[in-house]
């Protein structure tokens, strides 16, 4: 059972304290502040102890949302509990940051006195909750769907294409008031994709974990249907289709799913309650159906004196119809790198010498599929030794490739039934994230 | 309160919320009201407004009722005369023909926590358990538990225990899980709620209908119940079965628990339901929430060490990702080590490789000791690695691959040669002090195979002045005396010079060189399920240390020279006040010669039928293992092999001679809780002599005893 449950800021400013059970004082969020922030950042800060007392806390949206407890309940519950807060916020408040937390604490303390009773988890369903919470959503800024940052460059690009907004969802579900714009339905098809490619060239792990979340702002849906790929096959052994079919080795769903025609015909029935909600997960390890999506050929020699020349020629091997946007690539150098010049492909790409992490960073905003850019980069390393070349790599690339997945899974199609009247718009979204994706050199 | 002005604050609000301008504005009069618990919630103490607050609560807007509510229930201790005023409204509102109202106002009322409530909550809180709507009978099921801890002196109650144990069959399904909860805070003192035959299958035919939270609550009230028989044990495994693949976390952690409890008799069913569950755990070592992550993965740790082979074919998801925060890094560099096999050796190497130059050195260094770790089956490939680390001439790793030669060559003697043959030419870039001792402590065993190992003495011997370490002092000394005795020309010199510089110091004691054996017996156990399963799916697992992955050195210092030399003293000024000379002769004259080697040992152990098995009844000593070995010294019994201090089952085997038979024994504390179970002591001897097996226990005890009295 929970003691108490907080809020505090990073700078350890109180934003939300609610005391279920009287077991402790006010002094529990000074002792837990205290103990967070004595962290060197090797210990496990997850769980802490003190006097009897057991703090658990995670971070979400640069707050710490914790709960105390004098009891030894299970990690995972209180875990969840946490995140599931940190959701349900998000769901309310639109979006998870200080400010919001700030404007809407009569909110989240309504929502807190209706999800816990005296320590004990009630409820955290949003059907259940919207018929007790009473207060309106202060938003920080008024809502557009089209926001600046989506606006393409001559203001046009982006009220042709049938692409969502991606900050359409970063808006606060409006339970009681179902007049405004609340006729839409997001589902997205979210990866996160770890690899690591040795220096040889060949995969040596490549997973993904993916997942079908549904955000939902419809007041009043009796069910969904999600069509997936008719030849999605699960488990190792199974096979559907002719060839080419999508596979996954796992999947889980979510309580509420049935899943009557999912055998059959790749099916998803659900009744979507309003907010977010995770209908599907599922993994796939070692067996990538397409190739990695960048490779990396990098050359590092050493040049006269001190200079050391890193050549780094980085492949998307999308097609070229899909982009891979904000790309990161981290290469680790010698410890006692000084300086660093390079020459890089073309202006909006940057490159920059970390000295705190020991890294050059190179980042890359936009790469189309099929395109090949290379950079070279002249290090001065003072007292530079054969081992020295030993420090550089391995090379870890951030990325995010908008309107992929990389198992294929797409979703056929999305019925609301009873047919919605009118003017409901469902939105289908792919995304890739890399969670780590690491090549050796 | 550390707010600057916040008297003026208070007196501001209060004159506003008294206004009665403001008072007939609603907007207005809210806004205020969420001024005032918005600076509760900074710390401020607005406690000065309760009567302008309880005023406020009379009124139909719900949300500033909550908010009064909860600034009612805040200061309900300091201002009991006032919260009378309130009760008037609350009672009111319990009797309103809406069920949230009356949730609402009978949940508060039971929040009020404050002497003499309990008169006026009764009443209501009865009405609520027969209420028509759900949400009342939910708050009306935990406000009982809330007035039991109210009067905790009045004796339980037996109607609400009965009718609590009624409403288990309430409709709702929070409702009957709320009853749990209250059932088991009321009946505390007695033990809990009692959950019999009928109950434990009512609820599991009811797990279907409840939320994940609430499943896994229920999962946890159900490792109380054991089965009658084994057909009923099956057909409970049969119907938890479906929830072991839950995607819900908590629900797979408790179903799990569950399912290893039950089936405590049926270890291959154990081992199945294991094999079942790691998929789904394997997703919470990768889910998105660091936090999940972080606690999947040290449940992950505990079913490692019964279950090694099971995750050795998923090494790859134990790999660190390069965002990762390093307390998981830590852990899972640490599960890398655990599940190591003749398949995946070489990759998990090689990624460990990578690590052993990331920018974080706690990092690096860990990642060092962790090949040394595996060096122990897979020796030669770890050396290769070490080896080629050492070419990076940086210090932080130079140091802790050092450490790890040490401690390589301590436990597999076979990769001495070319330990040695690495070490040549480190002594330039190793600075700290850990790391010179490894060094040093190289130098003096092995010196004999590295050449260049006096030259190298001499070097530390004329910068002794600028040495501040004392450990490294003695390490020296210890050093240029081993080696001394093997290559006499060399060092004769310089090691009248140190014994000139240091001659206060006389005290050096020569340590084993090695401590090769003892596989068989210590090695690696597989431990039962039965020993971590207790605090399986509890915060344990994820608090038990405090420290990053095993330190470098605390595996492996009790054979350095300065904790020989240091631990006996500690140990001894408590032991010398409780033995006089004619008890460390002991009455039976036990000796410690002739010195038995680890393989005889071992072989005699497995050899001989066991003569006693006795649970001593208290927890082994919390002092180190060495004081432990030191103590045991003095009354003539041999340590002859101990477990780390850390490590649980923690075990010693101890043999001694006494009156032409040899008796060997091996202490053992099983479990976690050093304050449950006591330690048990097991003994073989040879050949048999009961009086002497008496005498030996009893001595045995009694230096146990006096090193629990020493560090308690």
């Amino acid at each position: 059972m929970i003691s108490q449950v907080f809020i505090l800021t990073t700078s350890g400013d109180h934003l939300i304290y609610k005391d279920f059970r009287g077991e402790a004082g006010v002094d529990a969020i000074r002792t837990f502040y205290e103990a967070v922030t004595a962290l060197s950042g090797d210990q496990p800060p997850v769980v802490m102890s003190h006097k009897g007392m057991h703090f658990v806390h995670v971070k979400q949206g640069g707050l710490y949302w914790a709960a105390s407890t004098k009891s030894n309940p299970s990690p995972f519950t209180v875990i969840e509990f946490l995140n599931r807060l940190a959701a349900l916020t998000k769901d309310y408040c639109g979006s998870l940051s200080e400010k919001s937390v700030r404007m809407n604490f009569a909110l989240i303390y309504e929502l807190l006195d209706e999800m816990v009773d005296y320590g004990y988890i009630q409820t955290t369903s949003t059907d259940m909750l919207k018929n007790f919470i009473q207060t309106e959503t202060m938003s920080s800024k008024p809502f557009s769907l089209f926001e600046l940052g989506n606006v393409g460059l001559f203001g046009a690009e982006t009220q042709q294409s049938k692409v969502a907004p991606s900050a359409a969802t970063s808006r606060p579900l409006m339970f009681t008031r179902g007049d405004q714009g609340g006729n839409e339905i997001f589902v997205d098809v979210i990866e996160r994709l770890s690899v690591i490619i040795g220096s040889n060239g060949v995969v040596m792990k490549a997973d993904i974990e993916g997942e079908i979340r549904v955000k939902c702002y419809l007041p009043g849906c009796s069910e969904m249907r999600i069509g997936l790929n008719e030849e999605l096959s699960i488990g190792k052994s199974q096979l559907r289709g002719y060839g080419m079919a999508v596979r996954m080795d796992e999947c889980s769903f979510h309580q509420a799913v049935k899943l009557d025609e999912f055998d059959a015909y790749r099916i998803l029935k659900i009744c979507p309650s309003q907010g977010e909600q995770t209908v599907m997960q599922y993994q796939l390890c070692d067996d990538l159906p397409c190739a990695p999506p960048f490779r990396l050929f990098p050359t590092v020699e050493r040049d006269i004196g001190n200079r050391l020349l890193i050549y780094l020629k980085l492949r998307c091997d999308l097609s070229p119809k899909s982009v891979a946007l904000n790309v990161s690539v981290t290469l680790p150098i010698p410890k006692g790198s000084v300086s660093l010049s390079q020459e890089l492909s073309s202006p909006d790409q940057s490159a920059e010498l970390q000295s705190k992490n020991k890294a050059l960073q190179w980042d890359i905003p936009r790469f189309p599929g099929g395109a090949q850019l290379s950079a070279l980069f002249k290090l001065e390393v003072p007292g530079l030794s054969s081992a020295s070349l030993q420090e550089v790599g391995p090379v870890s690339l951030c990325f995010e490739l908008p309107k992929h997945t990389c198992t294929g899974l797409q979703v056929r199609f999305l019925r609301l039934t009873p047919t919605q009247p009118g003017s409901s718009q469902r939105w289908v979204r792919y995304v890739t994230h890399s969670d780590s994706y690491t090549i050796r050199i | 309160m550390p707010y600057f002005g916040s008297e003026e604050t208070v007196k501001e609000l209060k004159r506003a919320l008294s206004n009665p301008n403001i008072q007939s504005d609603r907007l207005r009069y809210r806004n205020y009201i969420f001024r005032v618990i918005r600076s509760m919630t900074q710390g401020l103490d607005v406690s000065a407004l309760f009567m302008e607050m309880v005023k406020a609560s009379a009124t139909v807007d719900i949300v500033q009722k909550k908010l009064v509510y909860l600034y009612m229930c805040t200061y309900a201790s300091l201002k009991p005369d006032l919260v009378l005023l309130a009760i008037n409204t609350l009672r009111k509102d319990c009797a309103d023909p809406n069920p949230m109202v009356r949730g609402l106002a009978l949940r508060n009322m039971c929040n009020l926590r404050m002497p003499g409530i309990t008169e006026y909550i009764q009443q209501p809180i009865m009405t609520g358990l027969r209420d028509k709507a759900p949400y009342v009978r939910r708050v009306a099921v935990l406000g009982c538990a809330k007035m039991q801890r109210l009067q905790t002196l009045t004796e339980i109650d037996a109607t609400i225990v009965n009718e609590l144990y009624g409403m288990l069959r309430d409709p709702d399904p929070v409702v009957m899980v709320n009853c749990l909860r209250a059932l088991e805070e009321i009946l505390q003192a007695e033990g809990g709620v009692v959950i019999n035959k009928p109950i434990a299958h009512h609820l599991l035919n009811r797990l279907k209908d409840l939320d994940s939270w609430a499943q896994s609550e229920v999962l946890t009230f159900l490792l109380r119940y054991r089965p009658r028989s084994e057909d009923e044990l099956f057909d409970i495994l049969s119907l938890l079965d479906g929830f072991l693949q839950s995607g819900h976390t908590p629900v797979l952690a408790a179903t799990l628990r569950l399912f290893l409890q039950l089936a405590a008799e049926h270890p291959a069913v154990q081992v199945d339901a294991l094999v079942r569950a790691r998929g789904p755990l394997l997703n919470a070592c990768g889910a998105q929430s660091r936090e999940l992550r972080f606690a999947g993965l040290c449940h992950v740790q505990k079913i490692l060490k019964s279950q090694p082979g099971q995750y050795g074919a998923h090494y790859k998801r134990f790999f660190c990702s390069y965002s990762e925060p390093s307390y998981i890094k830590f852990r899972k560099i640490e599960i890398l080590v655990e599940l190591v096999n003749d398949e995946n050796v070489g990759l998990v190497l090689e990624e460990l490789r990578g690590y052993c130059t990331d920018v974080s050195l706690e990092l690096a260094q860990a990642a060092i000791a962790a090949i040394g770790r595996i060096g122990r089956m897979y020796s030669e490939k770890c050396l290769d690695i070490l080896t080629g680390l050492l070419g990076l001439k940086q210090e932080h790793i130079t140091s802790a691959v050092v450490q790890t030669f040490r401690d390589l060559t301590w436990h597999c003697p076979q990769s001495t040669v070319l330990v040695c043959r690495a070490v040549e030419g480190c002594e330039e870039t190793i600075q700290d002090a850990e790391g010179k001792q490894a060094l040093l402590w190289l130098l003096g065993v092995h010196g004999g195979k590295i050449n260049s190992a006096p030259y190298v003495l001499e070097g530390y011997i004329n910068g002794l002045k600028s040495e501040m370490s004392s450990a490294v002092k003695v390490e020296l000394l210890t050093a240029a005396v081993q080696l001394f005795l093997v290559r006499p020309a060399e060092m004769q010199d310089m090691l009248g010079r140190l014994l000139q510089y240091c001659i206060e110091t006389r005290r050096v004691i020569q340590g084993p060189e090695s401590d090769p054996s003892m596989g068989v017996i210590i090695g690696r156990p597989e431990e039962p399920v039965s020993n971590w399963v207790s605090t399986f799916n509890t915060l344990t697992p994820l608090c038990g240390r405090v420290t990053s992955p095993e330190p470098t050195t605390s595996g492996c210092t009790n054979h350095t020279t300065q904790n020989v030399v240091a631990d006996p003293l500690a140990g001894t000024s408590e032991e010398t006040e409780v033995y006089t000379p004619e008890d460390k002769q002991g009455v039976i004259g036990m000796s410690l010669g002739p010195t038995l080697l680890h393989e005889d040992f071992e072989r005699l152990w497995l050899e001989l039928k066991l003569s006693l098995r006795e649970n001593l009844g208290f927890p082994g000593p919390r002092s180190s293992p060495e004081t432990l070995q030191a103590a045991l010294q003095l009354v003539k019994m041999q340590t002859l092999a101990f477990s780390r201090a850390d490590t649980l089952p923690w075990k010693a085997y101890i043999y001694t001679h006494c009156s032409g038979t040899l008796v060997l024994a091996e202490l053992l504390q099983p479990t976690a809780e050093p304050e449950s179970d006591g330690m048990v002591l097991s003994i073989k001897q040879k050949p048999e002599d009961r009086q002497v097996l008496q005498e030996f226990v009893a001595v045995l005890k009694t230096v146990l005893q006096t090193l629990i009295k020493g560090t308690s």
